[in-house]
């Protein structure tokens, strides 16, 4: 078993030394991303410094009102020691309170900088990844890390960092002040800090168990909501409704019963916190009231003591609190660590020379793929597709020419071999120069929200709306996006739904045109085109090609038709190669597909 | 952003808008009530701390008795001792409701989201559905069982603080009270402005979810087109608007905490003016005054919190409104109030006159489908044949009520499918659509997804149905995976290729068995071979099944006895195949395929 990058997520049993492996790479990611602010960090720390200390001053300055300023006013009626005391007490109160407000807004402001960050890396580590890790990867987890997690670790950035500062610092000036006015006070707080830490390494492994099942609880919990609604069309016809609730309810169920046990040893903690705090807060008492008795204390400086005990352990608590939401984000932070320790199986070379493919002639020198060493998907084979060819990929479901084409756009790389694209090894360039010189447009015509215009912007970005346009009216989309309500503005709403699946491929169509690659893969991307739009698309099609190597899949071999070259594959291998002409002259497998498919067109 | 999100009326109160919760606490309610009534005890003696310290300041100090001493500090122990205890009874109290209220939220919100029509469903972005039954009823157990209780133990502990102030002191806590009015000045300034900020800020963590999910879902096209380093900038942009908003929240909050931390100081610099003049009048006991300002430090804490506070419940009552605004959705294609229970005959499927419009549709353009009138009869098999966008695949997705006809009806063995039981009628009637969602289950969960009924049926049963409908359907490829028909497949699974997912839903709606199959499209994604294979299969379904085929190609057209031709909404020609080849060139346009085109120039052999 591993822990590396997201394998292990949602395991629970997880031994010290995975633990400690694990703790680190999230301190590691937290240091890493607070880093660039480290300045800012020491400002609002010194910003909190000065405003605890001021606060701290006050009941100083009560005490000495009361042992001071009292006595003055009574015995000489001099009410100038009091005054000033008070002028004192009122410019340290708005001192500590203008220092708070600004430490506010700036640990607020960087915290929330530091989140964005970690959006911002999600979001690109997201799109590095291969296609491999995203087909087993659920999106819905990829959410979870995007939404839930970094919703957690907010709660501990927002909240939890003002209450460790000012906690640490007001544990340390209030334990200073108490050694300053009384240092026999302090004994019995030395001797409390002893059950403190024992609670708290208890807290410590009680809370991250707990942690870390919430959030394995919570993903699940929103794997399920996302694909329930991504596919409800499915789920109503199917009548899944009941499954589902019965199904949800349950993993709503172990949510709830993490989120209890995490809410609950927090609720054990604090009390025992609480309870140390009141027995020492006593026994501070105790000694102190004794030596005032004997004389050897003041009224006022003992009850500066007892103040200053209670108010020793309100930070504690406040600690508590933050380590608490510490343990929380450290969870989240886990996932989100291990998510980005992921790497790419396809990487982009670290120092690309830049590249322009013109002819677009492709070749495939010993390539072979395989998905594991026992399913091997393409046998060992050669082939050269020469600048400006036109070939038609033919064969059953299943003979490999997807993943002929997702090797071509380099969604995966293969397994041995090399594929170069005019002489240059598609691992050698940048991904920027891959994507202008390959485009794969596959049968899957995926709309983002926006606008019709914005997604046919896909293909190139800050296309002008005349050559949206002219794309549009290049593969024969023109007519069916100018009847939309808003024409091109219209927007496709949540997931296209209110284009049908024709128009989404003639959208998808648009991008490839306007992108205007010299290599262009059509993996089924006509499939679901009336015969109408096919048709149109056949002429634009010709214009399209013209010029530019393109590989075309397809059932249809109306598509095929235009192709200047076959090749027929079957269970991974290449079985005819030849002409078109050629190849439908002769009594091969492509011959014989072609007159069953014009037989179905009776 | 987003104009897909409707936006409530403000709310004219925060606690009316809160109010709403307490149908999902119900029981947990007394509960609450009994927590809160734990942490006003546990408060009251919080208070009883500094009365003892007044006792013993101005009894055993004064007097210097020991024994009484150690009364007093075992007093005081014994009261710290008691506020811890209440501390942890009021946690375990409050502990269970806070997450069953958060549970109820869960399943109500996706509960309601299930049953909503699709119309809801093409109208939200499913991150706003997603940051509602997620953040926002999170935001609503950290209120209920953490911030609502902490606010009126809080609010309960400054009124009786202050009454006790009162009792040390009329004159000086009259001070104290009167310093501290500007309070509820600011306070209120600050619910006005917190509360749309917290709402426009939930509302862009909505739409930055929904960025996250169409990146996650369109990673091919992002991929193929290069265009990853776009999105991200877009998406960065998305997320500075939600920082931008989170900071002016955080500016308020800062705001409001200067008051709140600076007003009290000023309110005890006056009094403690006020109280050595009084003390040294003899007014006031030295004791008396230790406790005054003891009481007023324990004070200090809980209206420093309120800020929080407040703006934790202005952040829940936001949510509150989020997830209502989606509750309050009513659900408009239900079960009748009586079922009509028809026996099944055969299963003819009458559209008449149906009309149907999507409700966001401007009021000019006419509707989608503009008087249908269709006859299919039992075991008959229709093929649908139309231009993109004629209104085909809504047209198959009435009869299973996905929506409801907005004029007309349509009629399913001469009954209104209106007034049959929902679930009924959709036992009946099986759907393979053309893009095939596949769930993270295995091929046999997949597959007999419809058969309820197969769940805890013979296994031998449930065996056989599975190996007809991927018979007909022509996956035998599933045999070949490395657990066979239990391997698991979907988004969590294996992928499959785009025919092999067609397949399976196809054997999907087959093994439902229905009297009326609807099929979009199904064929699409598969080869010529193994259509032909299908299709020949399919005939001896469709023999004695009533279905609707929606048919882009001659080959899926020969397995209908009829066709039907849509076009922009209206049926214009109902015949077999070959009569309307013959007597309507709308349908030759459509059907007819490129190589009889004449203009169509063809690298092939001319036929």
């Amino acid at each position: 078993m591993s822990t590396v990058g997201v394998t292990g997520e949602d395991r629970q049993d997880l031994t010290a030394l995975e633990n400690r492996a694990i703790r680190r790479r999230s301190l590691a990611l937290l240091r890493e991303l607070i880093a660039p602010h480290r300045r800012r960090l020491w400002v609002t720390v010194a910003l909190v410094v000065v405003s605890t200390a001021l606060q701290v001053v006050g009941p100083t300055l009560i005490a000495r009102g009361v042992d001071t300023g009292l006595p003055a006013a009574t015995n000489d009626h001099d009410f100038t020691p009091i005054v000033l005391i008070t002028a004192g007490f009122l410019v340290s109160g708005f001192g500590a309170a203008a220092l708070l407000a600004l430490y506010t807004r700036w640990s607020i402001a960087m915290s929330q900088d530091v989140l964005g960050e970690l959006r911002r890396r999600i979001f690109a580590h997201t799109q590095r990844l291969s296609l491999e890790f995203h087909e087993r990867y659920t999106s819905g987890r990829i959410i979870a890390r995007q939404t839930s997690d970094i919703d957690t670790l907010g709660e501990l950035l927002n909240g939890g960092l003002s209450n460790l500062v000012s906690g640490v610092l007001f544990l340390v000036f209030t334990a200073v002040a108490l050694v300053t006015i009384d240092p026999t006070s302090a004994i019995p707080l030395a001797f409390a800090m002893i059950p403190v830490a024992a609670v708290t390494w208890w807290f410590t492994i009680a809370s991250r168990r707990e942690f870390r099942a919430s959030r394995i609880y919570s993903t699940r919990l929103i794997v399920q909501f996302v694909e329930t609604m991504t596919g409800i069309r499915a789920v109503k016809s199917f009548r899944r409704e009941r499954v589902n609730r019965e199904t949800y309810a349950d993993k709503v169920e172990d949510y709830r019963e993490a989120t209890r046990r995490t809410i609950q040893v927090y609720g054990m903690y604090d009390p025992a916190l609480k309870m140390i705090g009141s027995l020492t807060v006593a026994a501070v008492l105790a000694t102190g009231a004794f030596r005032v008795i004997d004389g050897a204390l003041e009224v006022g400086a003992l009850l500066a003591v007892v103040l200053y005990t209670r108010r020793f352990f309100g930070p504690i608590e406040g600690l508590a609190m933050f380590y608490n939401s510490f343990q929380s984000a450290g969870a989240a932070l886990e996932k989100i660590s291990g998510f980005l320790e992921e790497r790419p199986t396809v990487v982009e070379p670290t120092d690309p020379k830049p590249f322009t493919a013109t002819r677009g002639e492709l070749e495939f020198r010993g390539v072979s793929f395989a998905y594991t060493s026992d399913r091997v998907v393409l046998p060992e084979f050669d082939l050269t597709i020469r600048g400006g060819e036109t070939l038609a990929l033919v064969g059953a479901t299943g003979a490999g020419k997807s993943t002929i084409a997702k090797l071509i756009a380099r969604f995966y790389d293969p397994t041995t071999g090399s594929i170069t694209v005019d002489g240059r090894d598609l691992r050698d360039m940048s991904d920027v120069d891959l994507r202008s010189a390959i485009t794969l447009v596959t049968q899957e015509a995926y709309l983002f929200s926006g606008s019709v215009a914005d997604n046919i912007r896909m293909g190139k970005a800050g296309a002008t709306d005349d050559e949206v346009e002219r794309a549009a009216r290049a593969v024969g989309a023109h007519e069916f996006i100018t009847a939309l309500p808003d024409g091109y503005d219209t927007d496709v709403n949540k997931r296209g739904n209110r284009l049908s699946a024709g128009q989404r491929q003639l959208v998808s169509f648009c991008r490839a045109f306007i992108a205007d690659p010299p290599v262009l893969i059509l993996d089924e991307a006509t499939a679901s085109l009336d015969i109408p739009s096919e048709r149109l698309i056949q002429r634009g099609l010709t214009t399209l090609l013209a010029g530019r190597t393109a590989i075309i899949i397809a059932h249809r071999l109306s598509t095929v038709s235009i192709a200047s070259r076959v090749l027929v594959m079957d269970r991974g291998r290449i079985v005819e190669d030849g002409a078109t002409h050629d190849l439908l002259k002769g009594t091969g497998t492509f011959a014989t597909l072609h007159r069953a498919w014009r037989d179905s067109l009776a | 952003m987003n104009d897909s999100t409707p936006q409530s009326p403000r709310s004219s109160g925060t606690f009316r808008g809160l109010a709403r919760v307490i149908p999902f606490a119900r029981s947990d309610l007394a509960r609450l009530g009994v927590g809160m009534g734990i942490m006003i005890v546990s408060s009251g003696v919080a208070l009883g701390i500094p009365i003892a310290l007044e006792a013993l300041v101005d009894g055993p100090l004064a007097t210097g008795d020991p024994v009484q001493v150690w009364w007093a500090v075992a007093l005081i122990a014994l009261l710290g001792f008691v506020e811890a205890a209440l501390v942890l009874l009021r946690r375990v109290t409050v502990l269970t409701p806070g997450t069953r209220i958060d549970s109820r939220f869960r399943n109500t919100i996706y509960r309601h989201l299930q049953d909503l029509p699709i119309a809801f469903h093409d109208q939200w972005q499913s991150g706003q559905l997603l940051s509602r039954a997620n953040s926002d009823v999170s935001l609503i157990r950290r209120w209920m069982s953490f911030g609502l209780v902490m606010l009126v133990g809080n609010v309960l502990m400054i009124v009786m603080g202050i009454a006790v102030l009162f009792h040390w002191s009329p004159l000086l806590a009259g001070v104290f009270l009167l310093c501290s009015l500007p309070m509820f000045y600011f306070g209120t300034r600050f619910r006005s402005q917190y509360s749309s900020l917290s709402r426009a800020a939930q509302d862009q963590w909505g739409d930055v979810s929904t960025a996250v999910e169409e990146s996650v879902h369109g990673i091919r096209v992002l991929r193929s087109f290069g265009r990853g380093a776009d999105s991200l900038t877009s998406f960065a942009g998305r997320t500075r608007a939600g920082r931008n908003l989170e900071v002016n929240k955080g500016n308020a909050r800062a705001g409001l905490g200067f008051w709140l931390v600076w007003v009290p100081d000023f309110a005890l610099a006056a009094c403690l003016l006020t109280g050595v003049w009084l003390a040294s009048d003899g007014t006031l006991t030295t004791g008396q005054l230790f406790a005054f300002f003891a009481t007023a430090a324990v004070l200090a804490g809980p209206i420093e919190s309120i800020g929080f506070l407040l703006g934790l419940t202005l952040e829940a009552q936001s949510g509150v409104a989020r997830i209502f605004e989606v509750l309050d959705e009513s659900n408009t294609i239900t079960n009748p109030e009586n079922p009509v229970t028809a026996t099944p005959s055969g299963g003819s499927l009458v559209f008449d006159n149906v009309h149907f419009r999507h409700a966001s549709q401007s009021p000019d353009d006419p509707d989608l489908l503009d008087g249908i009138n269709l006859d299919v009869r039992p075991g008959e098999t229709m093929a649908i044949v139309g231009a993109t966008g004629s209104g085909k695949t809504t047209l198959t997705a009435l009869p299973a009520r996905l929506y409801d006809v907005t004029a007309g009806r349509i009629l399913l063995d001469g009954v209104d499918i209106r007034s049959l039981d929902l679930s009924a009628l959709r036992t009946r009637i099986a759907m393979a659509f053309e893009d095939a969602t596949l769930f993270s289950e295995t091929v046999r969960d997949n597959v007999l997804l419809g058969r309820d009924d197969l769940r805890d049926a013979d296994p031998a049963r449930s065996d056989a149905v599975l190996a007809q409908a991927l018979d007909v359907a022509e996956a035998g490829f599933v045999y070949d995976l490395p657990d066979g028909v239990e391997t698991i497949i979907g988004e969590q699974g294996l992928s499959l290729s785009g025919g092999q997912r067609q397949r399976l839903a196809l054997a999907r709606a087959i093994a439902c068995a229905p009297d009326v199959l609807v099929l979009d499209d199904p064929l699409s994604a598969l080869d010529v071979e193994t259509e032909a294979r299908v299709e020949s299969a399919l005939r001896r379904v469709l023999a004695t099944t009533t279905a609707i085929v929606v048919a882009h190609r001659p080959s899926t057209v020969t397995l209908a006895d009829r066709v039907a031709l849509l076009d922009n909404g209206r049926i214009t020609a109902v015949g077999t195949h070959s009569e309307l080849l013959a007597n309507s060139a709308a349908y030759r346009h459509l059907i007819s395929s490129l190589v009889d085109d004449p203009g169509h120039d063809s690298t092939e052999e001319p036929s």
